[in-house]
Formats: C-alpha cells, structure tokens, sequence
C-alpha cells in the first residue's frame, strides 16, 4: 500500500559521510564498503569533505557562497540536489541508520 | 578576494563494461563562436533558440562534392533539392555554385522560379504535380520526372492540348542490395514497369524522354547501392539506344547520400560510419563508365544531393530553461527548443555542445524540449557538463529538413541567421510572431463576444 513518506527532507538534515569513504584530490571516490567508486568535480569534493567534517548544509552554503560566484537561491537548489545523489549514491550514513 | 568561477557540484558513479569499445562520447569542448562570430553575442541580437547557417561550410561542402565527382567523371551538374532546404538565401548559394533546381512541388517550382533559375534548368520530382503545375513547367520547358502512368498519360493530354513537346524522364525504382526497397515511386526495373513506360513515351511523338532517374533511398551508408542503381539506369540507357537509335541525354541518380549526422542506434558515430562524397563518386561513375556507353555519348549525370551538402553548416543555438532530477536518478535538463523545430531529433543523436566553458566533469543526462508533450525529447542520453539555467549550447547538423519540416507547435518557429563568407551574420529568416500564425484565420463574426 502507498504510504506518505515521513522522512525529513535531506536539506534540513545533518547529512553523515561514511567515515570509511576514501578521497583523493582528484575527486576520485571510493567506497571500500560496497567497493564502488566515483567521481566528483572540485567544488563537489570540497562539500563532501565540508560534510564529512560534520559541517551542517546551512554552513556549507555559506561558506561556498563566500568563496564562489554564486547566490544562495542557486546554490541550494544545488546543494539540494547533490546530498539527493549521495543518498541515493549510499555514501551517506543517514541511509545506514534508516535501514535499522 | 576575488571570488572563484562556479560550476554545479557534481557526482557519478564509475562503470565499467560500457556499451561500446569506444566509450560514451563526452561533449565539454565548448563551442563558443560560429564562422568567428560569438554565439552569446548572436543570442543576444536575435534571441533564442535560433538557427545559424554558415555559408562558408556550404561552399566548402559543395566545392568538396563537385570536386569528387568532377574527377571521376567528364559531365556532372548538381541540382539543388527545394525540400532539404529552401530557404531563398541557401538555394541562391547553391545557385550561384551552379547547381539548377530540383523540386517535387507546385510551390517549391514557383520559388525556384521566383529565384531566379531558368524553366529548362528545373527538375520537377514528386508524385503530386496538378495540371496547372504540369502547364507551367511545360511552357518553361522544365524537366518533368514521371511518377506514375496516370501521370504521363496526363503529361501526353497537355502535350497533345498545347501544341508543345515536353522533355520527360521516367523515374526508376530497384532492387540496388539495400532494405528497405524504395518502391513506391516511378517505375520498376526488375518486373519490367520501367521498360513499359519508356515504351510507351518512345512510341507516340508527344514527349521526349531525355533521361533517367533514381532515388534510391534516404541516408545511404552503403556507396555499392549507388553502383547497382547506375548499373541498371545505364543498362535502361544502353537498351534505349539499341531499340530506339536514341541517346538518353542524361541519368539522375537521384539524392540520399548520408550526412555526418549519428544514427540513432549505430555503433560508430557519424563522421566515422558515413562514406564520404569520393566513395559515392567512385561506384557511381565506375559503373557508368564502365557499362559501355561510346565516349561521345556518355551522359550527363546530374545529383540531387540535399542533406550530405547542408546538414554540417546548419546549427541550432538554444538555451537551458530548467535542470531536475528524475525518480530513477537521472539528471533532466529542460532546453527552449524542442522535437517542433529540431524534427531530426527523431532518428538522429544530435552532436551538442556547451557555448561556454566548463571543467573536464560531466553527467549523464536527458534533454528535453519545452514543449508540453511526453514525445519532446531531444536526446535520450548525453553526457555533458554540469549546464545551469541561461546556459547555451550549440546543436550541430541541423541544416537538413528541419528548416523545410519545422512547424508551429506550442511555440512559434525561430529565426535564422546566415554567417557570410566574411563572417557577417544576415537575418535570412525573421522571429514568427503572433501575426505570422494568425495573419490567414478568419474568425466568423458571431464568435467575436463572449461573456465568462
């Protein structure tokens, strides 16, 4: 049966980089857990690292914002839609605790 | 401190085993001027999307096709095909590279006409010529190319009425190796259709058939079919002689060679799996040469060549309106041209490129046009890079049908610009506008009010 989903949009969450992730400068990602890798553009290696260090999304936007050529409406709009693929990627440990 | 350049945060997983040994082709290279003229700036005057054909690749292209041919064989004349493109500034270019006019409508006769190209050095193609169209292209002495029986039994009743001796040819369908098998139009060799109607146009004195026609098929990727089809034309050609003590003046092998655009599906891209105009050159003029025909009475043969010659000088600028992301995770960009006027977009993967520059990263993505319609789509999977809202891009080999089969749907046609030989962009084609579209309504008087 269709159930309406309760989760809180990832926006407002504080979104949790697996610890185990391995990245390289170059963008390059791995996941030792599922043996996946990836790869991400400059700024998107510095969010993830901005996450990983437990930086919360309202931070991040800041602090991107203050570095780069961008507003806030447009950057959120992306931030939105990167923590959407690194849930749906499972590189996020919120993912992790959901399942139990 | 200054502020760092900004580019979309992007992420993708890394696959192995991809669908061909060549990989998926990645678009970043951007494409930020045409011919030498920058296509933000040619945004910004003519607005988007918008149409730009370059001139100089339409020389270059024909130069290139008249050169293949021209070596390999002693007469050849291209006639430019009406229905490809026919804007007045591109056919007026291929005019003035000496190309006559091929057309396969009433209206596409009158705008060759109004052009400028003389009656006797138009070809008329086409299932559907009206008697009025026939009178005309008989008193203009132009080349009528017979479809059907009713149709030269018609040409013969005006010939008869007007008291004038049209020139005919008689268009020939074959089995050249190649499916589908292009049947339905003119005559057939195989079965002896051919044969029946040169008979029948060479035992009355009311017409005179001066040559031999072929069109084989629509984006051919095999030159082989070309040699098989004037194998057979000059075989008809060579029999005609022998019965009939007559010269056939010239063969038409017709158009379809393929442009440099990709097949949806193919495994190669384009530029690498289509032959080039040498290839078709040589399995055409070999086997004519080669069929027997004394040296003085070879024919002329004529090419209706359409897309191969404007399809890589046509492009289309547009505009990225909005990204999403689709439920199964897939990037979805939403362009401001859409399927209306990109028709090819059906059975072409269309090269497109960023206009402005970017990082080596790219997505995986949809295109879709703005149209509200499921079927809009532009491309089904393209990788480029991570393009944001007011973005540009460049469609590349547009210049083919899509300026002859664009329509009004949902949003009115673009304009089109031509980029001249000295890199000076010309408006050849204005913006429609509502009064385009309304200009022939008429509404009836009793529908004027109303009250909500």
């Amino acid at each position: 049966m269709f159930q309406l989903t309760t989760h809180t949009p990832l926006i407002f969450q504080l979104m949790q980089i697996k610890r185990n992730i391995a990245l390289s400068d170059s963008g390059f990602i791995f996941d030792p857990s599922t043996g996946d890798s990836f790869s991400t553009n400059p700024i998107g290696l510095e969010i993830i690292k901005m996450l990983k260090e437990g930086k919360a999304n309202e931070e991040v936007k800041a602090l991107i914002v203050k570095q780069y050529m961008t507003d806030e409406a447009t950057f959120e709009r992306d931030l939105y839609d990167f923590v959407n693929m690194i849930s749906k990627l499972k590189l996020s440990e919120n993912d992790e605790k959901e399942k139990d | 401190m200054k502020k760092l350049q900004y580019e979309r945060p992007v992420i993708q997983r890394l696959n192995v085993g991809v669908m061909n040994k060549f990989g998926t082709k990645t678009e970043y290279a951007p494409v930020t001027h045409i011919d030498g003229v920058s296509v933000k700036g040619l945004i910004g005057k003519h607005g988007s999307p918008l149409f730009v054909i370059s001139e100089k690749t339409i020389r270059q292209t024909f130069k290139d096709a008249n050169r293949a041919f021209k070596t390999r064989y002693p007469k050849v004349q291209f006639a430019w095909s009406y229905k490809t493109n026919y804007m007045n500034a591109v056919c007026n270019v291929f005019h003035q590279e000496g190309s006559w006019g091929e057309v396969v409508s009433g209206f596409e006769y009158q705008k060759a006409l109004k052009n400028g190209v003389p009656g006797s050095k138009i070809i008329f193609n086409g299932p559907d010529k009206t008697e009025t169209d026939l009178r005309l292209a008989i008193n203009n002495d132009s080349l009528l190319h017979i479809d059907h029986l009713d149709e030269l039994y018609l040409i013969k009743e005006l010939a008869m009425d007007m008291k004038k001796k049209p020139r005919v040819a008689i268009r020939v369908n074959m089995d050249t190796g190649v499916y589908p098998m292009w049947d339905r139009f003119g005559f057939n060799y195989e079965n002896g259709q051919a044969w029946d109607a040169i008979n029948k146009i060479m035992l009355n004195d009311c017409m005179e058939l001066v040559g031999l026609h072929s069109h084989i098929g629509t984006f051919m990727l095999a030159p082989s079919a070309y040699g098989v089809a004037a194998a057979k034309l000059s075989d008809l050609a060579l029999g005609i002689r022998k019965k009939y003590k007559k010269n056939i003046q010239y063969i038409d092998m017709g158009g379809g060679f393929a442009s440099k655009n990709t097949l949806k599906g193919s495994y190669l891209q384009g530029v690498d799996a289509s032959p080039n105009f040498d290839q078709f050159a040589e399995a055409i003029s070999t086997a004519i040469l080669n069929a027997g025909f004394l040296e003085n009475e070879l024919p002329l043969l004529i090419l209706e060549t359409g897309r191969a010659l404007i399809d890589e000088a046509g492009y289309l600028l547009g505009t990225v309106i909005s990204n999403k992301r689709l439920s199964d995770g897939r990037r979805a960009t939403i362009m401001d041209f859409g399927v209306n006027i990109m028709f090819t977009s059906f059975w072409y993967d269309h090269k497109i490129s960023p206009a402005q520059s970017f990082s080596q990263y790219t997505e995986d993505a949809v295109l879709y046009g703005p149209l509200c319609m499921n079927i809009d789509v532009i491309r089904e999977n393209v990788t480029l890079p991570p393009l944001k809202r007011d973005d540009h891009v460049v469609v590349h080999c547009v210049g083919a049908y899509n300026m002859t089969q664009w329509m009004q749907f949902i949003s009115l046609r673009p304009a089109i610009v031509l980029i001249d030989m000295n890199e000076e962009p010309h408006v050849i084609r204005k913006r429609e506008t509502l009064g385009s579209i309304e200009g022939d309504e008429v509404l009836p008087n009793y529908l004027k009010d109303f009250k909500i």
